[in-house]
């Protein structure tokens, strides 16, 4: 591959730049005061094709369109111009988040060329969404090659894998036209017969290019991660190249004539690859086992940040806020129990199944619990035993549940109230108990509601039961049954 | 917590106390620590599985409160190693106290051969008569240990290994229910008409069951079924 090649095009610098620097000497320039080094980007934004000529656009502060000619006219200078793109493509990395055309950049707007974000015109950077069979083609492109998704999905990590899944079958598909079709150009140019090493160079050029462009850092961080089927379409790619590299270097043999060596150059290969891998390979099990320590050291770094800013923001400002109102023990205690409550859930949740079920009788209960909790400042004990999703008739079992609760921190004495739920089967089980003075049912006036409608009526007109009934050593227990709706 | 805790007269019970956070320890023993009043006699304290397994070695307490989460391994940990003076007759019992809501920290002290668990929360009463009753040879469950138990040997997807152990009787989930429902054992006795002392064997039976039973997954499958 040719190196870095000298910008085509004198730059001329242009005259707007207090952060365009114009393609200054490599290395930095972060001096204080002066706008920070801006480095060379293939641009992620309202690209043709590699972003090469945006990016050097953008770098250099001349107008794409200048940038995109000249490439189009060195093509026709022995086709230097589609080499350099290339070489372009290859060593420049796609500044991903990078801004589109900044200050620096020059759009078309209006008949002239105009600082891009000084006359509000921003290129759009969802152009690319719904174009022809052109723009389709070219993503295709652009996908098969370094698997970059359009702009818009750029910022979304882990996209639809059914959708990728297509799209890769896609891009595969678009890469064998384009081989076929580019050789059948070359046939056609009667390159053929003049260069026969046209075919297999151009088998292991594509095959370099999809193997290189899955080393790139964003590919290889992606690997680590856990999509699988982003990592197997990489794995995919990097064998496609690497049979196209094959492929291309049998043909180069046999077009050279030595083909009939090909067995031993084969075997020879692979006895120097073997010895290169068992030389290298401690090493390299040494950097991956790094790389893993590293990362793993990495993850638990963040969690402890999170930790420490959920302490933070939650534990030490209750803390504080007790300190504060230590003389109002009621208020205290409320904040304490609060804390103490959203820690635990905090702590002990398992994770997954909280995502999976947002709305269970558990989670539901423990909602009202704590409610209550709050308004009333006296503790209630929940233990709950199994789960259910919730459906209308348990949504009114926890509103009487609700109802019994209050009653019992209202009237129980201010000891501790216990609630137990069980799900067992399809019956729904919730018991309140207060440890207080109890009341028989049966002496309550005619006109006090809230025993009798809000909880036993509630139940009887959802389908449930309700008993009130003193328990044995004072208190009273309220046992609320439920039969779970019959659709799962 | 009140200051009124008073034990049984006349009776006392030497009690190490494992815990790794200092305030903590220093609480608990300003609480239930006043011998005359309490009748318990805190006779060592620890901060570690190490110190722990040793001090609990040495002084060879009635009861051990013990912390689970510990520097060096755990509770468990603690459990595992003084199995020796645990199991003589008359020998070392172990109460969890532990502010963990995590089904398989408290499954797991239960199984390691701990007699009860209750949470940090408890009045300093309660924990003065669990203590007594721990010495005594009963089996201590909080409302919320039994419901941690009653979820772990509910509804069975896989066949028990061993049908006697793995099973809860109908009585002993009566009992475990009620205790999860916040009754007293006494309660619990009146309800079902029963002597306190049956009560104290169901409750027993139950803790042999869970500490001996087969199945593997008993603290999976609780930790899967997301209780309190």
């Amino acid at each position: 591959m040719a190196s870095p090649a000298p910008e085509p095009a004198d730059s001329a610098p242009t005259a707007d730049a207090p952060s365009s620097p114009a393609d200054g000497p490599e290395g930095p320039r972060t001096g204080p005061g002066r706008p920070p080094y801006r480095k060379l980007y293939r641009s992620p934004h309202s690209r043709m094709l590699g972003g090469v000529a945006h990016g050097l656009a953008v770098h250099l502060g001349l107008p794409v369109t200048w940038v995109r000619a000249a490439f189009v006219l060195l093509f026709f200078a022995n086709g230097i111009g589609v080499l350099l793109y290339a070489a372009f493509w290859f060593v420049v990395p796609i500044g991903i988040g990078e801004p589109a055309l900044g200050a620096a950049g020059w759009v078309w707007a209006n008949g002239q060329f105009v600082p891009a974000g000084a006359s509000g015109v921003t290129p759009d950077p969802l152009r690319k969404a719904g174009r022809g069979r052109v723009g389709r083609l070219r993503d295709l492109l652009q996908g098969t090659f370094q698997g970059e998704p359009v702009i818009a999905e750029q910022a979304v990590p882990g996209e639809p894998s059914a959708a990728a899944s297509r799209r890769n079958a896609g891009q595969l598909a678009a890469l064998l036209m384009l081989v076929i079709g580019v050789m059948w150009l070359l046939n056609a140019l009667h390159l053929q017969s003049s260069q026969p090493y046209a075919w297999p160079l151009l088998a292991i050029g594509v095959g370099v290019a999809l193997v290189w462009r899955q080393a790139d850092d964003s590919r290889w961080a992606r690997w680590f991660g856990l999509a699988g089927a982003r990592r197997r379409s990489a794995v995919a790619r990097v064998g496609a190249g690497v049979l196209l590299v094959a492929a291309g270097i049998i043909g180069f043999l046999v077009v050279e004539g030595t083909g009939n060596g090909v067995g031993a150059v084969l075997e020879a290969s692979i006895a120097v690859l073997a010895g290169v891998l068992v030389l290298t390979g401690p090493y390299a099990l040494r950097l991956w086992q790094d790389l893993g320590a590293e990362r793993t050291a990495r993850i638990r770094a963040q969690e402890r940040a999170e930790i420490a800013a959920h302490i933070h923001d939650s534990v030490l400002h209750t803390l504080t806020l007790i300190q504060r109102r230590s003389e109002d023990p009621k208020e205290v205690q409320r904040l304490a129990r609060a804390q103490e409550r959203e820690l635990r859930l905090w702590l002990y949740r398992p994770e997954a199944a909280a995502e999976a079920a947002p709305d269970t009788l558990a989670e539901r209960i423990r909602e009202v619990v704590a409610e209550v909790e709050d308004r009333h400042g006296v503790p209630i004990e929940l233990v709950c035993v199994g789960d259910c999703p919730m459906d209308e008739r348990i949504a009114a079992q926890m509103q009487a549940a609700r109802e019994a609760m209050v009653n019992a921190a209202k009237y129980g004495g201010g000891g501790p109230v216990q609630v137990y739920a069980e799900v067992e089967g399809r019956t729904v089980l919730v018991f309140v108990r207060d440890h207080g003075p109890g009341f028989d049912p049966d002496t309550v006036p005619e006109d006090r509601m809230g025993v009798r409608e809000s909880i036993i009526g509630r139940m009887k007109r959802n389908g449930g039961t309700a008993r009130v009934r003193p328990a044995p050593d004072g208190g009273t227990e309220v046992e609320l049954e439920m039969e779970r709706a019959a659709d799962d | 917590m009140t200051d009124a805790v008073a034990g049984t007269p006349g009776r006392t019970a030497r009690v190490v106390l494992v815990d790794d956070h200092r305030m903590f320890r220093t609480g608990v023993r300003a609480e239930i620590g006043r011998t005359e009043s309490t009748g318990i006699d805190v006779v060592g304290e620890a901060d570690d599985v190490e110190s722990a397994v040793r001090v609990v070695a040495e002084t060879r307490p009635d009861v051990v409160l013990l912390d689970v989460h510990l520097p060096g391994g755990g509770g468990v940990e603690v459990l595992r190693r003084s199995a020796g003076v645990m199991g003589e007759p008359g020998g070392v019992k172990f109460l969890a106290l532990s502010v963990s809501d995590a089904a398989e920290d408290v499954i797991g002290v239960i199984r390691g051969g701990a007699r009860g668990y209750v949470t940090k929360t408890i009045t300093g009463t309660d924990l003065v008569d669990a203590i007594f009753r721990i010495a005594d040879g009963d089996a201590v469950f909080s409302p919320r240990l039994a419901g941690f138990v009653l979820d772990a040997f509910a509804a069975t997807d896989t066949p028990p290994v061993d049908e006697d152990l793995d099973r809860l009787t109908q009585r002993e989930r009566e009992v475990l229910r009620l205790i999860a429902r916040g009754y007293a054992y006494k309660e619990i006795a009146k309800q079902l008409f029963i002597s306190v002392k049956t009560v104290e064997s169901h409750v027993s039976a139950v803790l042999r069951k869970l500490q001996l039973s087969n199945r593997h997954e008993l603290t999976r499958w609780a930790t899967a079924r997301r209780l309190v």
